[in-house]
């Protein structure tokens, strides 16, 4: 298979093929099947230890899959740094502790990656930083440290950061889930948002309204496995799956 | 008596006055119960006639200027003999017309220091740059050679030999330190393998020892008739030395960051050298400024060893003057000289670190 492959379909921005992960001896991922087309949202969800989370840090290579094939917008990901790199470059990354850099200030969190890896010039830099600073409505915060933000302000500032790269694809991995009841909203408005200006996403999380009100379609996963996928009214009505059953009774019973 | 206020109006209130003040500061700290008075009245007692005779000895009775011991008092310091020798102490065997140098590269050493400790100096860029060609400048101006008369390394002592290994071993543990350290966390096997392997040896040899082996040893794996000079050989020990131990210090900082920042920095494209100078660094060696200091006062005491092998630092040079025959009994007031050296440029780096700590807590902890 040759490192670099063009897709004959333009419209299909992440390939996961046949894909196995396993820590030591412990098989995480078994024999994942993905294609995500561009524009597409897709909300992952399942208990944990399901491999939800791991099998979204394969996309930007924050995990290495054993076996299979994993080809983000036409490069695939293997052992070569400058193909990983490439890819980081385009597909942002939302993390659940937010992982600001806490000796930066809010502004230079934004610039950072912009100066360093797309060699853009500092002024340009800044004035993008702001506009999506304004974008996730904290643009007075610039010059704080993150330590003085709260919560659901510093996931905003970290959306944000990640915007600044401009990228294809935007992961999430359970944004809300550090998050005060009170500063949840907040930061899904921005996702929402986000959607639907027509990013391609790919979200892990349990907060099933947001699901509802912009997946294309849900993947549940248990064991490693995708069990079911579907669109959200299906999804949610009616579950296929025995284990699917379960598990929606049990995060919407209450 | 608490007077109430309606919900929601209650103000900002002082303390009660008996929980503030020098009076309550007493009773709280010194009078607190029966046997911690008796404890103050004894340490009292014993600052009132401990103190005044003990700046009577060491000011008011003292002697200052004289030719010999028996110029001075017999019940006071006796600090003719250091003033005497002050020049020694300074510049140890520098042959005289050549001392211009020393205060030179001295002056010079001030100015690479102020470019690297003060962040808001003017014109800084130009001070870094300087800073780091100071090094092979001061170098040059020590030892001489193109146009400068040379000075055998030998004639080096006092305080210039001790600035002079202590900065050297400073100005290059802290980078080799920060080398090792990442190499220990490398993936390579290689690279590894051969930072534990180099750490835990030298860890686990005695400075005197590695000393020696400058000494002695090394000129018999060097070919025979290359004459690798003795202070170079002492600051590449010293220099490897402490790089060990501040390889452990910065270990330490980069295990105590959350793994999440290296991620944030690989998820946003940086490359391994940019995540590891701009994210990971920074944040590992605030974490890391009070062990880091610490292992600068360490080498910096340590370099007292030298005189182990000959060389003459400046206590080397202190317990060379105690047994001149005209300055007899004098081992108090030079090894009080040299403690107080020590300890003023010690309590400063200590004081600086404390500074750079407070600067750079930018109010958060993860």
């Amino acid at each position: 298979m040759s490192e670099t492959q063009t897709n004959a379909n333009n419209d299909i921005c992440i390939q996961i093929q046949d894909m196995h992960k396993w820590y030591g001896e412990f098989h995480v991922l078994k024999d994942i099947n993905l294609e995500v087309c561009k524009g597409e949202k897709i909300v992952v969800c399942g208990p944990s230890g399901s491999g939800k989370s791991t099998m979204i840090r394969c996309i930007n290579r924050l995990e290495e899959h054993q076996q299979g094939h994993i080809i983000v917008d036409g490069t695939e990901l293997t052992n070569d740094l400058k193909n990983i790199d490439a890819v980081r470059s385009e597909v942002g990354m939302c993390f659940q502790h937010f992982n600001l850099f806490p000796h930066l200030t809010i502004l230079e969190n934004c610039t950072l990656a912009p100066i360093w890896v797309r060699k853009m010039p500092r002024k340009e830099a800044e004035e993008i930083a702001m506009h999506y600073l304004e974008r996730v409505k904290i643009p007075d915060q610039a010059h704080k440290y993150p330590g003085q933000l709260s919560g659901g302000q510093q996931q905003r500032v970290a959306i944000a950061r990640s915007l600044c790269m401009k990228p294809n694809i935007m992961l999430f991995d359970e944004p809300t889930s550090a998050l005060d009841p009170e500063m949840i909203k907040e930061v899904l408005d921005t996702m929402v948002e986000l959607a639907n200006e027509g990013m391609t996403m790919i979200c892990v999380t349990h907060e099933m309204g947001f699901a509802k009100q912009v997946a294309d379609r849900v993947i549940f996963m248990d064991g490693g496995e995708i069990i079911e996928e579907n669109n959200p009214t299906e999804f949610f009505d009616n579950p296929q799956h025995e284990r699917t059953k379960l598990f929606l009774s049990q995060i919407l019973g209450h | 008596m608490t007077q109430h206020y309606a919900p929601g109006t209650h103000p900002d209130l002082p303390p009660p006055s008996n929980t503030v003040g020098p009076i309550h500061w007493l009773r709280v700290n010194l009078f607190s119960s029966i046997p911690n008075t008796i404890v103050s009245l004894i340490a009292i007692y014993l600052l009132i006639i401990s103190v005044p005779a003990a700046i009577d000895w060491l000011f008011f009775k003292a002697t200052y200027v004289g030719e010999s011991r028996n110029d001075c008092a017999r019940d006071g310091a006796c600090w003719a003999f250091i003033s005497e020798r002050f020049q020694l102490f300074v510049y140890g065997f520098y042959p005289q017309a050549e001392r211009w140098r020393v205060d030179l590269s001295a002056v010079l050493l001030g100015v690479a220091i102020a470019a690297v400790l003060w962040q808001n100096m003017p014109g800084r860029k130009w001070g870094l740059i300087f800073a780091a060609i100071y090094p092979f400048l001061a170098g040059w101006l020590l030892t001489g050679g193109m146009g400068l008369t040379p000075v055998d390394t030998n004639d080096f002592g006092g305080v210039m030999l001790t600035v002079v290994i202590g900065i050297t071993g400073i100005a290059f543990s802290l980078p080799i330190g920060i080398l090792l350290a990442l190499g220990r966390q490398s993936d390579l096997p290689i690279i590894k393998y051969f930072s534990i392997g180099f750490i835990e040896f030298i860890r686990g040899v005695p400075l005197i020892t590695l000393l020696f082996v400058a000494s002695t040893m090394l000129s018999y794996f060097l070919p025979p008739g290359s004459n690798f000079d003795l202070l170079l050989r002492v600051l590449i020990m010293v220099t490897l030395f402490a790089s060990a131990y501040m390889a452990e210090v910065i270990r330490g900082g980069l295990q105590a960051l959350p793994k999440g920042q290296k991620e944030a920095a690989d998820s946003l494209g940086l490359n391994y050298w940019q995540a590891m100078r701009l994210i990971i660094l920074p944040q590992a060696l605030t974490i890391s400024i009070p062990g880091i200091v610490n292992t600068f006062i360490g080498l910096y005491k340590d370099t007292s060893l030298v005189v182990i092998i000959g060389l003459l630092d400046v206590l080397g040079v202190g317990r060379a003057s105690v047994s001149d025959t005209a300055w007899v009994g004098l081992s108090t007031e030079v090894y009080l000289f040299v403690a107080v050296f020590f300890f003023i440029t010690c309590f400063g780096m200590a004081r600086y670190s404390l500074f750079l700590e407070n600067k750079l807590n930018t109010g958060h902890k993860h």
